[in-house]
């Protein structure tokens, strides 16, 4: 057992973190949020060439760094902390590992595209219908000849109106809710026939409603398994989930600082509000919930590559923790500010926000404790 | 001890849920249901209808243009208005500064602010907190000094809501410095278009102008606007807070946000099974409900006892705690019931030249701004840390 960070690991958390401290800090971030693009291109250029973290998790044959799911740890969690929006996890956690674990044709080419910071990549998967069924889909893709015509509409994708590329799922065989039939496809965004409506999201993103209207594919737009995508599209997501945990670790420790520092400096009767045994107990509670979260992100992110049932309870019990931990740092974190949490100007409020619309991304954590009960309990809730 | 209505109680609300089926404006009803930020004029629209019926101000004293009814009335009232979903009188005129000035102000106070303060001819903001006085209010640092028959303020109020539309403010400011903290206070109405006062935003995280920075810079104000006695405005504090506190459990209103929760449910699916027969999301609805019962029969023992002409005590401090945990968990769970449509964000809906209709369903697109608005209620009014000290010093004796 070993629960130390490599030299190499070290390094990419150090420059990571100094990128975050000198290039990110809370204006910076208002000023991209509130931008037309909503993100900063030059950024992405940025991390490619001169920090060259894209290629983290990405094995040396293709350009990459050797590294694997403990470098997208690091990443995100040091992302977390500034609220980073560049998209690292739609393109390098997810758009890389699809082609990583799923190949295709395009694969090789489309992960040095990724290093190189020229392929952008955001993950269509929810639809309206489905909540967080991954298998609920009424996106079809029919055969075409040697390819494929793509019809639906995908809700709330994130990172779209940048991304040069989608992933995207769609039903190629079965009925609505079935496991078999599920195919992944990768996407140009500029494909004809693919329509999108960006729109801010609360956190300071951008997303996108996007519709397809007979979208030709190739046949090298497979990702994975014709009709079996869909164990390739939870291991995946899971990844995404494992992620996201990190990224939220980096959050809820940012809001626990900020919690203490302001609780030293702000005075009420005549003394810091931080000398209230009432406030320093729900700081520890704060405290305990960060920790606790960090845990948990490791155990999932450890065992992202155990069969499928093992992983899926690992990230699912992870998913739940740090849920519960975003909303009680997040509010307590509000709470202690004062009137002052309540405003737009501090950073946060917009740490808070983060960490809300983390709660329900991939699934919320009455999903995950119903997933993990199914898979720990035996009986499929 | 029995919970029926008295049969003049029944017909009373039979006669007040006509009123407001017939009386309510449409256009108001429009824009709430599309979730519209409501203007000025849509907050005073339904108060005046109101003023004119005489039934804006519920608790006041017939005297001052009070309509007589009893606290179970009052609460019949509330009720009718919170199912009915009617936009909510303002609080600052009418249960704060009106009860302020009918119990403490002298005759000719009472007649300039009184009929315009039920009419809504007077906006009126509550210059309350400041940067260094939140939960310690009587650590206030805002100066009034005494010019002949002016006092000459300066200070720095902040969080006052909605002071952008104000006509009038009432401020707490000190005007003995050497006194003990709240020996020093006095309780002065300050026209808010005099000269030396500015008036700042502060944006919230939803993304909402609601509450503002109140700059004093040598404002004159006449002696003859101070309420009550110099240096002892904090009698007038304390009666504000705690008609303040009361009727803010909310119960009628969380009934009905319990009503739009489950009908989102009904709506939201996984695999085809509707939320609201989810086992774990039904639960939650459960003991949310559970909980505002509990609620509701405290705040009508509460009501029974002020009917037995004990005013208003510390015991509203529970009613404080509790009503604002439920309306925060009714905000997370309508959050949590939007699913993916909690995420997009539209500020300028609504706004004039912004065309972009929301998207997914109706009621999606404002809980996240809502849940993060929400948050302010266990801070406002005296932080719940600051009620479980109330009720820890002046109901327990600790």
């Amino acid at each position: 057992m070993d629960f130390n960070f490599s030299d190499e690991q070290n390094m990419l958390r150090d420059t990571v973190a100094k990128f975050v401290q000198n290039q990110y800090d809370f204006d910076t971030r208002r000023k991209i949020t509130r931008s037309d693009s909503g993100w900063r291109a030059d950024y992405w250029k940025v991390m490619a060439e001169e920090l060259g973290i894209l290629g983290a998790p990405f094995a040396e044959d293709h350009g990459g760094l050797g590294g694997g799911a403990i470098d997208n740890m690091i990443v995100m969690e040091e992302f977390g902390k500034g609220l980073v929006i560049e998209p690292y996890l739609g393109t390098v956690v997810i758009g890389g590992g699809f082609l990583k674990h799923g190949g295709g044709q395009q694969a090789e080419s489309l992960i040095g595209s990724i290093i190189a910071g020229e392929a952008v990549f955001a993950f269509a998967y929810a639809e309206p219908q489905g909540r967080y069924n991954l298998a609920d889909l009424t996106t079809t893709a029919k055969k075409d000849g040697a390819g494929f015509v793509l019809n639906g509409r995908k809700a709330v994708v994130v990172g779209a109106p940048w991304a040069t590329h989608l992933v995207v799922s769609a039903r190629t065989s079965g009925a609505q809710r079935d496991a078999g039939g599920v195919t992944l496809f990768v996407v140009p965004a500029d494909a004809a026939g693919v329509t999108r409506r960006d729109y801010p999201t609360v956190d300071g993103l951008r997303a996108s409603e996007i519709q397809f209207d007979q979208v030709k594919l190739g046949a090298d737009a497979v990702i994975g398994e014709l009709d079996g995508g869909l164990p390739l599209l939870e291991r995946v997501t899971d990844e995404a989930i494992a992620a996201l945990c990190a990224e939220a670790t980096g959050v809820m420790r940012r809001m626990h600082e900020t919690t203490l520092d302001y609780a030293r400096q702000r005075k009420q009767f005549g003394a810091p509000i931080a000398s209230f045994q009432v406030l320093q107990h729900r700081m520890v509670d704060m405290f305990m919930n960060v920790e606790q979260a960090v845990s948990m992100t490791y155990m999932a992110t450890l065992k992202l590559g155990d069969p499928a049932a093992e992983r899926m309870k690992a990230v699912s019990a992870a998913k739940v923790q740090i849920g519960k931990g975003c909303k009680f740092v997040g509010q307590s974190a509000i709470q202690i500010h004062g009137g002052m949490g309540m405003t737009d100007e501090l950073a946060v409020g917009h740490y808070f926000k983060r960490a809300t619309m983390i709660e329900g991304l991939f699934g919320s954590v009455d999903h995950h404790l119903r997933r993990y009960e199914g898979l720990s309990l035996g009986e499929a809730a | 001890m029995n919970l029926d209505f008295s049969p003049e109680d029944v017909a009373f609300r039979a006669e007040v849920r006509a009123f407001i089926a017939s009386a309510y404006p449409q256009s108001l009803r429009g824009k709430q249901d599309e979730g519209e930020e409501l203007a000025k004029e849509d907050f005073l629209a339904w108060h005046r209808i109101l003023a004119k019926k005489g039934w804006v101000a519920p608790a006041w004293p017939t005297e001052y243009g009070g309509p007589g009814w009893t606290s179970v009335q009052r609460y019949i009232w509330s009720e009718e208005c919170a199912l009915a979903d009617t936009v909510p009188i303002l609080p600052f005129g009418i249960n704060m500064v009106g009860p302020v000035i009918y119990t403490f102000g002298t005759p000719e106070q009472k007649a300039r602010f009184l009929p315009d303060t039920l009419s809504g001819d007077i906006w009126w903001c509550q210059g309350y907190s400041e940067p260094g006085a939140g939960s310690d209010l009587a650590n206030l640092k805002t100066k009034a000094e005494r010019d002949g028959d002016h006092y000459i303020v300066n200070g720095q109020k902040t969080w006052t809501t909605l002071a952008q539309h104000a006509d009038w403010g009432f401020f707490l400011v000190r005007t003995d410095p050497a006194a003990k903290p709240q020996e020093g206070i006095s309780f002065l109405l300050i026209d808010m278009k005099s000269p030396g006062v500015t008036v700042r935003p502060i944006i919230t995280l939803g993304g909402e102008h609601e509450v503002n920075e109140v700059w004093l810079e040598n404002v004159r104000v006449p002696v003859e606007n101070r309420i009550f006695h110099e240096n002892k405005g904090w009698t007038c504090a304390k009666f504000l807070l705690a008609h303040e506190r009361s009727g803010i459990a909310g119960v009628a209103r969380s009934k009905r946000g319990v009503d739009r929760i489950k009908s989102m449910a009904r709506n939201e699916a996984q695999d085809g099974i509707p939320l609201l027969r989810d086992s774990f999301f039904k639960r939650k609805i459960a003991e949310l409900e559970i909980d505002l019962l509990a609620l509701e029969f405290t705040e009508l023992r509460t009501l029974a006892s002020e009917n037995a002409g004990r005013g208003p005590g510390p015991e509203s401090s529970l009613l404080k705690v509790k009503g604002t945990e439920i309306q925060q968990r009714i905000t997370e769970l309508a959050l949590e019931a939007a699913g993916h449509y909690g995420m997009p964000y539209f500020r300028g809906f609504g706004a004039e030249g912004d065309n972009a209709l929301p998207i997914g369903p109706d009621y999606a697109h404002r809980t996240a701004p809502t849940y993060f608005n929400v948050r302010k209620t266990s801070i406002y009014g005296g932080s719940n840390e600051i009620q479980r000290n109330i009720i820890a010093k002046m109901v327990l004796g600790l």
